[in-house]
């Protein structure tokens, strides 16, 4: 399942380097690409590409291999693209059960891995490693200013995530902040495509507020049933709840939702504004949050290959972590952990003509850091 | 906790009952008559649900999407059966399993290629939308009253068409003989078209109900195939009666299991760790009950002769 345009871009790149000596850079990217997840992988894989393709880098070779959601296989794929492709750095897995499977073993080898989007927290603090950068969030974050921004309507939340990595550390995250009380704590199982049994609980808790996270096909079927159920409940989540890969499924259910994202369609600066329309005139359809991390993620190794040689691991590190690339996300810098510091915004589901996005009403929080940064000792 | 939230989840159960028990019927359907292991029953789930997404979508109606789910359906396992199915029913499980598998890796990219990787737009028709109060003051989502009655209702309809009809003779006949009825002139490898048509049908019927209740994407037949498979080893394979009641066992097991075990274990310790071992707990459940099940009643609750 190799792509074609990396292996055009080799074979493009090869007779380019007849020319004048151009040092090849391979770039795995393992992320997913089949299953429910796919979504999420495809707008990855998209951004990449074409960020990629749009810089006229002929030197960058990507090697994609599609994960299906599966840990075992995303430790496969790494053991492979390591040992037997030789990549240069690792980048695309979506889920943190997988990145804490693949990520831990590939940075103690010496390769450069750079997250567009898990930041599960035992990365983030004590384990934190000079070889693992993440471009997109520590996974509180979204979570974070969503509690924040609860404490001004609410008193009495329910609270919902996924039981795996990303789900703790989202409901650690929200509780982080707000100062109400929780009326239900519920983790589902990862992957859940019926809610039936957590409504109930919902409608029987007397909440004012519900915060889920459920990214993908769980947080569809959610909404759709929440919709349904007769509950009034307002429901709050962070972005990937209802992201650009989701929101036609859902509906009119998810309009006037709120939740919390980095970034947002209508972020005003130049590089979103040309990332917007490229994504849209080569895939036709609206970039979601992932993309928006994978583009940003692609730009950054750009960056960093203009100033370093890869070979050269301390300067490459080094010029990873002046982080010196035009963000979708605007101001972007990397905290001590190689960490994003960045601002994370409450956004609104909106109507534009039929088309369900999302656009900001607020800010959560400026030049925003994680909590597990004073952990790390690099 | 209050009755209408006991009801509330009773029901819930039962609705996830009901939704297994049409999965599971045509599963244990093929199985009894041919003998055939079919993997690939949940990618008709999927075709159901396509199918009725995209007519929907094209149509703007849920009922037309909902006939074209039946047929969609019914024609897929009518073509399966014929192509590749018909070839296997001599060959041991192993084939048939390797096979079916095939199957659902062929059906799987088939429709990604035809719909892409996003999950597709399906909506409950305004008619069943809404909720209706319960008593003791609780609500319950009207769509899920119409899918436990459709449940129901196919329940009634199998086992009429079973016991009273000449159809319903010949696969009867087909499960305790194959060789005696072929032999009486009955053509066995039409007869295995049709019932294999019917199971298809009643797993895309499900796949398009759940299709509005929850994301219509790729592969979403695969959890509710293995839930599918637990209800029929319960149940006793072979045997549509088991079929309905290990359906609903494994529904209200499940639902409430999901819904009691946290709070059981939230008496003994905080909620944030209740909630994640409760959780942990409620989702290896119905393999505990299958595996206690399985030690008293080693061919399942209602084995059919064999």
């Amino acid at each position: 399942m190799k792509n074609i345009l990396a292996a055009s871009m080799f074979t493009l790149s090869l007779a380019a380097s007849g020319l004048a000596y151009a040092e090849s850079v391979k770039i795995g990217v393992i992320t997913t690409l089949s299953g429910g997840g796919a979504g999420l992988g495809v707008d990855m894989r998209d951004a990449f590409a074409l960020a990629m393709k749009q810089s006229g880098n002929k030197d960058v070779e990507l090697v994609i291999e599609d994960d299906a959601q599966k840990p075992e296989i995303a430790v496969q794929l790494a053991e492979k693209m390591i040992q037997s492709d030789k990549v240069d750095l690792l980048t695309g897995i979506i889920w943190s059960n997988l990145a804490m499977a693949v990520v831990p073993n590939a940075v103690a080898q010496d390769i450069i891995y750079l997250s567009p989007n898990a930041g599960p927290s035992a990365l983030a603090g004590a384990n934190c490693n000079k070889n693992y950068f993440n471009v997109a969030y520590q996974n509180d974050n979204f979570h974070e200013a969503m509690g924040q921004y609860a404490n001004k309507d609410y008193k009495k939340t329910f609270i919902l995530a996924p039981n795996y990595p990303a789900g703790k550390d989202s409901l650690t995250g929200f509780k982080r902040y707000y100062k109400g009380e929780l009326v239900g704590e519920v983790y589902t199982q990862v992957g859940q495509t019926d809610y039936a049994a957590e409504i109930a609980q919902i409608r029987d808790s007397g909440a004012d507020s519900v915060f889920f996270f459920l990214p993908g096909g769980m947080g569809i079927s959610f909404m759709k049933q929440y919709a349904q159920s007769g509950v009034n409940i307002p429901v709050m989540g962070p972005g990937f709840s209802f992201d650009q890969d989701i929101l036609p499924a859902v509906g009119d259910a998810a309009l006037g939702v709120k939740n919390s994202s980095s970034w947002s369609k209508d972020l005003d600066n130049e590089a979103n504004k040309q990332f917007v329309e490229a994504f849209k005139a080569e895939y036709d359809r609206l970039p979601s949050v992932y993309a928006a991390q994978s583009w940003d993620t692609a730009n950054l190794i750009l960056s960093a290959l203009s100033k370093a040689s890869v070979k050269d691991k301390d300067a490459f590190r080094a010029a990873l972590k002046a982080a010196d690339f035009k963000s979708v996300r605007g101001e972007f810098t990397f905290n001590t952990n190689n960490h994003p510091i960045q601002n994370i915004y409450v956004r609104e589901v909106i109507k534009e003509g039929d088309v369900l996005t999302n656009k900001i009403v607020g800010t959560a929080f400026e030049d925003h850091k994680d909590a597990y940064a004073e952990q790390c000792k690099m | 906790m209050s009755l209408a939230l006991l009801l509330e989840q009773v029901l819930n159960g039962l609705q996830l009952g009901v939704m297994l028990f049409l999965m599971a019927a045509g599963l244990t359907l093929i199985f009894g008559v041919m003998g055939l292991i079919n993997l690939a029953h949940g990618s008709l789930y999927m075709v159901g649900a396509f199918a009725c997404a995209a007519v929907a979508a094209a149509t703007g109606s849920f009922w037309i999407g909902l006939v074209a789910s039946l047929i969609a359906a019914a024609a897929a396992g009518a073509i399966m059966e014929m192509t590749v199915i018909r070839r296997l029913y001599d060959r041991d499980h192993l084939d048939q399993v390797l096979a079916t598998f095939a199957l659902i890796l062929i059906f799987s990219e088939g429709t990604r290629w035809l719909f892409g990787s996003f999950p597709l737009y399906l909506d409950i028709p305004p008619l069943l939308q809404g909720a209706v109060p319960l008593p003791g003051g609780g609500q319950y989502q009207l769509y899920r009253l119409a899918i436990i009655g459709v449940g129901i209702a196919v329940a009634l309809g199998l086992y009429l068409l079973i016991s009273r009809t000449r159809l319903g003779m010949r696969i009867r006949a087909g499960e305790s003989d194959r060789e005696m009825i072929a032999a009486l002139g009955v053509d066995i490898r039409t007869l295995y078209t049709v019932v294999f048509a019917l199971g298809a049908a009643l797993a895309g019927l499900a796949g398009a109900m759940v299709g509005a209740l929850q994301s219509v994407q790729v592969g979403m037949g695969e959890p509710a195939l293995i839930l599918a498979f637990v209800v029929i080893v319960i149940g006793g394979i072979g045997s549509i009666k088991g079929a309905l009641f290990g359906a609903i066992l494994v529904g209200l097991v499940d639902t409430m299991g999901r819904f009691l075990l946290p709070k059981a274990l939230a008496l003994m310790m905080p909620a944030a760790q209740a909630g994640l071992i409760g959780a942990a707990l409620a989702s290896m459940l119905i393999y505990i009950v299958m595996a206690l099940i399985l030690a008293f009643r080693p061919s399942g609750l209602f084995a059919a002769q064999s």
